[in-house]
């Protein structure tokens, strides 16, 4: 799956577009779903919650593990994806799409600058895989 | 993204020995670990050993568990280790050793019979639980765990030093695969002289596998599916021989590699119990309910007269299963709550259970707590959420049903 040019990430492979200037997106990246597994559970906050750079807002849980989902930026929750609670499996299939976790309206939209862009990103975990199959 | 929990499949096994491989800057290879790489499973360390957690290639961790309840898996255990005892001198040497270090009554074994068992603290807490084959009248192998490996070890040698026997470790002589599921028979039937059809559940014969003469086949697993575990030559080739041999056997099964994690969530389902959770080093055979494993009449062995004490007092906990009524999964070590407020236990292990498409767990709780029905809160996350206590195992298999149509 290609990494989206107009989004910024993570190193711990969450994806941002904030190319609508009021209202941003959050997910995790389609490496982050491959390494989860199946997705069984997940938890996003209500809107109205406050999220902060670098702060766990939430978690996603496969059959085996339960993960931890960090703020890429700070900023006021406005809606969370409601299908994901009867279909959290969307995850694995559109993690970059249809499986989005949350919309937010950012404190501070220059932030965003300081995260990698998809080349950047593709190269932090072409950097990973390489470590995993030494 | 950064995982928070670790699941029970990961956690420190041995947790009395927590920095045993800290030391070591490469885990533990299996004769098989280049293909399990090949095949692009996801690896983790477990115990000390680099082992397969889930293969993507066969659909991942759910697939590969709906493959061992409907048809056929198959499973790279060469991890777990292989402790042979022999008679020294007099006839009945052997016999009295494996009495004098477990707890179930092997000289109820005939040749070609196994048995699950442990070996106990003298304190009646468990050193590791076991599978005890007898080879023969005065030949015994003990299949142990991976992550006590070396600690079972030095506890046989110990404990047996001042007895009739030789101990061997035979735990890196064999690559064991475990065949697994109600298919399992027909799958393995097809690379072997051995007739399957006449060993039952918990016996053992040796035969012909793909080739290799006089290999150990053994109708035993940890799935709580019929299946098979077979010991063959350790050598990177006759593994991976047999292991493509296993998978084009079983192909029009539906037979796929499974990992760890299905391993887990299969034994889950069984209530089966793992090192390090259901039973460790400070949880007694009563607690854990293996009464019917522990033989308290077969003679005096290490741990009995513990045993014998604790048992003239009640319980202060005992293992329950759990299943959630509300949203959420309960995984090892989360706090359980009474609804009056008082903590009254932990989950031991918890996963959502892919055959009963509910969340499942396993807890020690007070004994109050225990009854069917009992409303549990565990705490996931500082939210308590509500738990009843069901009866286990949670999954049992029908015995001699027809068999299923394979699904895919």
């Amino acid at each position: 799956m290609a990494y989206p040019a107009k989004y910024r990430y993570t190193k711990e492979h969450e994806w941002i577009d904030a190319s609508d200037n009021n209202l941003a997106t959050i997910g995790i990246t389609d490496y982050a779903q491959h390494a989860l597994g199946d997705v069984v559970f997940v938890e996003l906050p209500k809107s109205g919650a406050e999220i902060k750079t670098g702060k766990s807002f939430g978690s996603i849980e496969s059959v085996k593990a339960v993960s931890d989902i960090y703020a890429p930026a700070s900023g006021e929750v406005v809606e969370a994806n409601a299908e994901l609670q009867n279909k959290p499996e969307t995850i694995n299939t559109d993690p970059q799409g249809a499986a989005w976790l949350i919309k937010v309206k950012l404190s501070n939209p220059a932030e965003i600058s300081g995260l990698m862009d998809a080349k950047a990103y593709e190269a932090f975990i072409a950097e990973k895989e390489k470590e995993a199959s030494a | 993204m950064k995982e928070r929990v670790l699941p029970s499949i990961f956690a420190n096994q041995n947790r009395t020995e927590t920095s045993k491989y800290s030391f070591m800057s490469e885990a533990r290879k299996t004769p098989l670990n280049a293909l399990h790489r090949r095949l692009g499973a996801k690896m983790v360390n477990f115990g000390g050993w680099d082992m397969p957690v889930e293969y993507p290639s066969s659909g991942g961790l759910l697939a590969e568990h709906r493959a061992v309840r409907n048809g056929a898996g198959l499973f790279d255990v060469s991890h777990m280790g292989d402790i042979r005892i022999k008679t020294a001198r007099t006839k009945g040497g052997a016999l009295a050793a494996v009495q004098h270090l477990t707890m179930n009554d092997a000289s109820k074994l005939a040749v070609g019979q196994a048995h699950y068992s442990a070996m106990l603290y003298p304190e009646g807490t468990f050193v590791d639980d076991v599978i005890v084959h007898r080879l023969g009248e005065d030949d015994f192998l003990l299949v142990i765990n991976a992550g006590t490996r070396e600690k079972d070890i030095g506890w046989v040698r110990k404990n047996t030093a001042h007895l009739d026997c030789v101990v061997e470790d035979l735990s890196d002589a064999w690559t064991q695969l475990a065949i697994q599921g109600p298919r399992a028979i027909e799958v393995l039937q097809k690379l072997t002289t051995a007739d399957l059809s006449q060993i039952k559940g918990y016996w053992f014969t040796h035969g012909t596998v793909c080739g290799f003469a006089n290999t150990l086949i053994a109708r035993t697993g940890y799935t709580g599916e019929d299946g098979f575990e077979i010991y063959i030559p350790s050598d990177v080739a006759a593994s991976e021989k047999t292991w493509n041999s296993v998978i084009d056997a079983g192909s029009e099964y539906g037979i796929v590699p499974c990992g760890l994690g299905a391993r887990n969530t299969l034994r889950l389902e069984a209530k089966m119990a793992l090192y390090g959770h259901e039973i460790s080093d400070s949880i007694n055979v009563w607690e854990a309910g293996l009464d019917r494993y522990c033989k308290m009449d077969k003679g005096d062995f290490i741990g009995r007269a513990s045993l014998e004490e604790a048992k003239r007092k009640p319980l202060t906990r005992t293992l329950v299963g759990l299943e959630m009524v509300e949203r959420g999964i309960a995984r090892d070590e989360y706090r359980c709550w009474g609804e009056a407020g008082a903590e009254i236990g932990v989950v031991t292990s918890g996963s959502p259970s892919p055959t009963l498409g509910k969340n499942i767990a396993l807890a020690y709780v007070k004994p109050e707590m225990s009854e069917l029905g009992t409303t549990i809160l565990v705490e996931i996350r500082s939210q308590k959420c509500r738990a009843k206590v069901v009866a286990t195992p949670f999954y049992k298999r029908a015995r001699k049903a027809a068999a299923q149509p394979v699904a895919n």
